[in-house]
C-alpha cells in the first residue's frame, strides 16, 4: 500500500476534492479539450494571455482524481507564467511523469508538482496526470484538440477491449 | 489430449459433497486448477481476476492443444498435400465441426473463421451491408451496443445514405420491445443486436427480437461475444441469420471467432476480404470466388487459435456447464446484494435477467481511481465505459467499474472485492 498512498497523497486528494480555478472562461484568449477515449476523461483547459503571459487559467470536465488534481494544480503552477516558462515545465512535468527526469536530481522548476512522481509507479496512469498538460500545450499551440492517443509510444496505454 | 482431460473430467465435475457439508454443486476448486494463470500474486495478494468480459482465462488443455499444434502440426492449411499441412488442415477443420455443433448449425460451412467479433461483425458489414442496404434504407441496433456494432454500420449508412435506427432501453438496462417494434418497417434493412451487453450484464430477448424482425422478413445479426461464455446457444432454436463469437471471451486464445450466417444468406453475401484461398480462379480478366465458407477465409488464419477455440468447446462440453451457470448466477446475486450494501455504491444496469457482469460507481470516486486501488489489492477489473459511450451517455455517467465474473470465480473473491470498494470509499471519504 505504499506506493498507492503515494499515489493518493491528500494533496491529491484535496485537490480532486476541491479542484481550483474549476471553472470555464468567458474571456478566454485561448482554450483546447482534451480527452481520453479509453476511459472517458474529457477536460477544457482556457487560457487568458497578454503579452506572452498567462494572466489567467482555468479548466472543467471530468476525470480521475489524479487527471482532476493534475488540472488542479496545474493552474496554480503555470499562473503569471511566460508561455516559455509554461513549456518548460510541461516538458519537466511530461519526462518526470514517465520517469525520464529525475525530480531530485535534476533541476527543474517542478516546485509542489512532485507530488506527481508516484505516478510513474503506475503505468496506467501516467496519461491520467499528463492529459492536462497536453490540454493546455495544445492550448497555446492555437487550439484544438489533445488526446491522450496521440501522447506518443513511450506512455503505457490501459487499453483493454469490452 | 483432449480425450485424457474428457475422461479425467467429464463427470467428475458434479462433486458429490463439499469439505464443509455444503450443499451439492459445482466444483469451483477443481475448476480452478484448470486454469494456471490464476494461481498467481498480485503486489503480493493473491490475483482475484473479476476481468472475464474483457478476456477470460485459458485452460490448461486449450494452452496444451496449441502447443501441440505448434510442436507437431504446423503447416499452412488447404494448401500442402504433404502430411504436416493434412494434420494441420485436419485439426482446422475438426475446429469448425466443434464450433457448428457448440452453436447448432446446420452445416460446418455456415461457420466462418475470423479473428474475433469486431471482425465478424465488419465482415457482415461489408459482404451483406455493402450489397444490399442503399439509400433511404434503415438498419435497426440498440442502446446498450458495444462500438463494435456500433461503428461498423456507421460507417455504412455514411456510406450508402441509409439511416442508423436505435431501440431505447429503460433505466434497469433492459430494451424497450414496443419500440423496436415501432421502429421495423418496409425501409428496414437489417436488425443487429447483442445477445448479452458486456457494459450492464442484460440478456436480451433476442429469440423475440429475430421473431419480430423475421416478420418482416429482415435479417437479424446477434453479437454473441458475451453469450458464449455463460449461456447456451442453439441459432437454429433461435432462427438467427448471423451469430458471432469471439473465442477469448469463452476460455480460447485470441484471434479466434466465428461468423455464423444461414448458407443462403452467406452464399449471396459478397466476399469480405480478397486474397488467397478464398478463390476459385484467378486470371488478370475475372476471379471467381470459392464456396463457403473459404470465400470469406481469404489468407492464412489465426490457425493455433482456431484449433485452440476447438479445444476450449470440448473444455466446456466437459464441463458441467448448469452448475457453472447456476454458481456464475449465484455470484451476481452475492456481489449484487455485497455492494450494494457499502454506502455510495450504485449498480449500474439492473436488468431482470443478467449474466454475471456487475457495473457500478461509487460516489465522489472515479472508476478509474477504483480500478488502480483494487489492483492494489490484487483484483483485476475494468475501469472505463466498456467500447459503450452511448451506455454511459444513456445513464449520464463518465465511466463505470466492472467486476464481471466466470465459473472459477469464488465467493470468497467476491468478499475480497466488496472490501476492496469499501477501501476506496475510505481512501475518498
Amino acid at each position: 500500500m505504499s506506493e498507492l498512498s503515494e499515489l493518493y497523497q491528500q494533496v491529491i486528494l484535496d485537490h480532486n476534492k476541491k479542484p481550483r480555478n474549476f471553472r470555464r472562461m468567458d474571456d478566454a484568449t485561448e482554450s483546447a479539450e482534451g480527452f481520453n477515449p479509453l476511459c472517458g476523461d474529457q477536460l477544457t483547459v482556457y487560457l487568458r494571455t497578454a503579452n506572452g503571459i498567462v494572466d489567467e487559467v482555468s479548466f472543467e470536465g471530468s476525470g480521475c482524481a489524479i487527471s482532476k488534481a493534475s488540472a488542479s494544480m496545474m493552474t496554480q503552477a503555470v499562473k503569471g507564467k511566460t508561455r516559455e516558462e509554461v513549456e518548460q515545465l510541461f516538458g519537466e512535468f511530461h519526462r518526470m511523469v514517465i520517469g525520464e527526469l529525475d525530480e531530485e536530481a535534476a533541476p527543474n522548476a517542478l516546485g509542489r508538482l512532485k507530488i506527481f512522481a508516484g505516478v510513474r509507479e503506475f503505468p496506467a496512469r501516467v496519461k491520467c496526470a499528463s492529459l492536462p498538460w497536453h490540454t493546455l500545450h495544445s492550448a497555446l499551440a492555437g487550439g484544438g484538440a489533445a488526446t491522450t492517443e496521440d501522447l506518443g509510444a513511450d506512455i503505457n496505454s490501459e487499453h483493454a477491449s469490452a | 489430449m483432449i480425450a485424457t482431460q474428457k475422461s479425467t473430467t467429464a463427470k467428475g465435475r458434479q462433486s458429490e459433497t463439499k469439505a464443509q457439508g455444503e450443499p451439492l454443486g459445482f466444483d469451483v476448486e477443481r475448476a480452478r486448477q484448470d486454469f494456471p494463470v490464476l494461481h498467481q500474486t498480485v503486489n503480493g495478494k493473491p490475483l482475484v481476476y473479476l476481468d472475464n468480459s474483457a478476456s477470460s482465462q485459458v485452460p490448461q488443455v486449450v494452452i496444451d492443444r496449441g502447443s501441440r499444434y505448434l510442436q507437431e502440426e504446423h503447416s499452412n492449411i488447404h494448401r500442402g498435400v504433404h502430411y504436416l499441412s493434412q494434420r494441420a488442415t485436419t485439426a482446422f477443420e475438426g475446429a469448425r465441426e466443434k464450433v457448428r455443433r457448440f452453436i447448432n448449425a446446420r452445416e460446418s460451412r455456415e461457420c466462418i473463421f475470423v479473428r474475433g467479433c469486431t471482425e465478424g461483425i465488419n465482415l457482415v458489414m461489408h459482404g451483406y451491408g455493402r450489397k444490399f442496404v442503399s439509400a433511404g434504407d434503415e438498419i435497426i441496433i440498440s442502446a446498450m451496443e458495444h462500438h463494435a456494432n456500433i461503428v461498423p454500420w456507421q460507417m455504412l449508412c455514411e456510406e450508402k445514405g441509409a439511416k442508423l435506427k436505435v431501440i431505447p432501453m429503460n433505466d434497469a438496462g433492459e430494451l424497450l420491445l414496443d419500440e423496436y417494434e415501432s421502429l421495423l418497417n418496409e425501409r428496414t434493412k437489417l436488425v443487429a443486436v447483442m445477445h448479452v451487453s458486456n457494459a450492464l450484464g442484460t440478456v436480451n430477448p433476442i429469440k423475440e427480437i429475430i421473431a419480430s424482425a423475421h416478420k418482416q422478413g429482415v435479417p437479424v445479426l446477434i453479437d454473441g461475444a458475451q453469450a458464449a461464455p455463460h449461456l447456451k446457444i442453439d441459432v437454429q432454436d433461435l432462427d438467427a441469420d448471423f451469430y458471432i463469437i469471439s473465442g477469448h471471451k469463452m476460455f480460447a486464445p485470441t484471434g479466434s471467432g466465428v461468423v455464423y450466417g444461414k448458407a443462403a444468406l452467406l452464399e449471396s453475401m459478397n466476399p469480405f476480404l480478397g486474397g488467397g484461398d478464398m478463390i476459385r480462379t484467378v486470371t488478370f480478366e475475372k476471379t471467381t470466388y470459392a464456396g463457403l465458407p473459404n470465400k470469406f477465409e481469404a489468407g492464412t488464419p489465426a490457425i493455433a487459435s482456431q484449433i485452440g477455440l476447438g479445444a476450449a468447446i470440448d473444455y466446456l462440453a466437459s464441463i458441467d456447464r448448469e452448475g457453472a451457470h447456476a454458481h456464475e448466477q449465484e455470484l451476481l446475486l452475492y456481489a449484487t446484494e455485497k455492494l450494494m450494501g457499502i454506502e455510495g455504491v450504485r449498480i449500474v444496469g439492473t436488468a431482470r435477467e443478467k449474466v454475471s457482469v456487475v457495473s457500478f460507481i461509487i460516489e465522489g470516486v472515479h472508476p478509474h481511481d477504483v480500478g488502480t486501488i483494487l489492483d492494489q489489492e490484487g483484483i483485476a477489473i475494468r475501469a472505463g465505459h466498456h467500447c459503450a459511450q452511448p451506455v454511459m451517455q444513456r445513464f449520464k455517467i463518465p465511466a463505470t467499474a466492472r467486476a464481471s465474473f466466470a465459473f472459477y470465480n469464488t465467493k470468497e473473491e467476491v468478499d475480497a472485492l466488496a472490501s476492496a470498494v469499501e477501501k476506496c470509499v475510505e481512501v475518498f471519504s
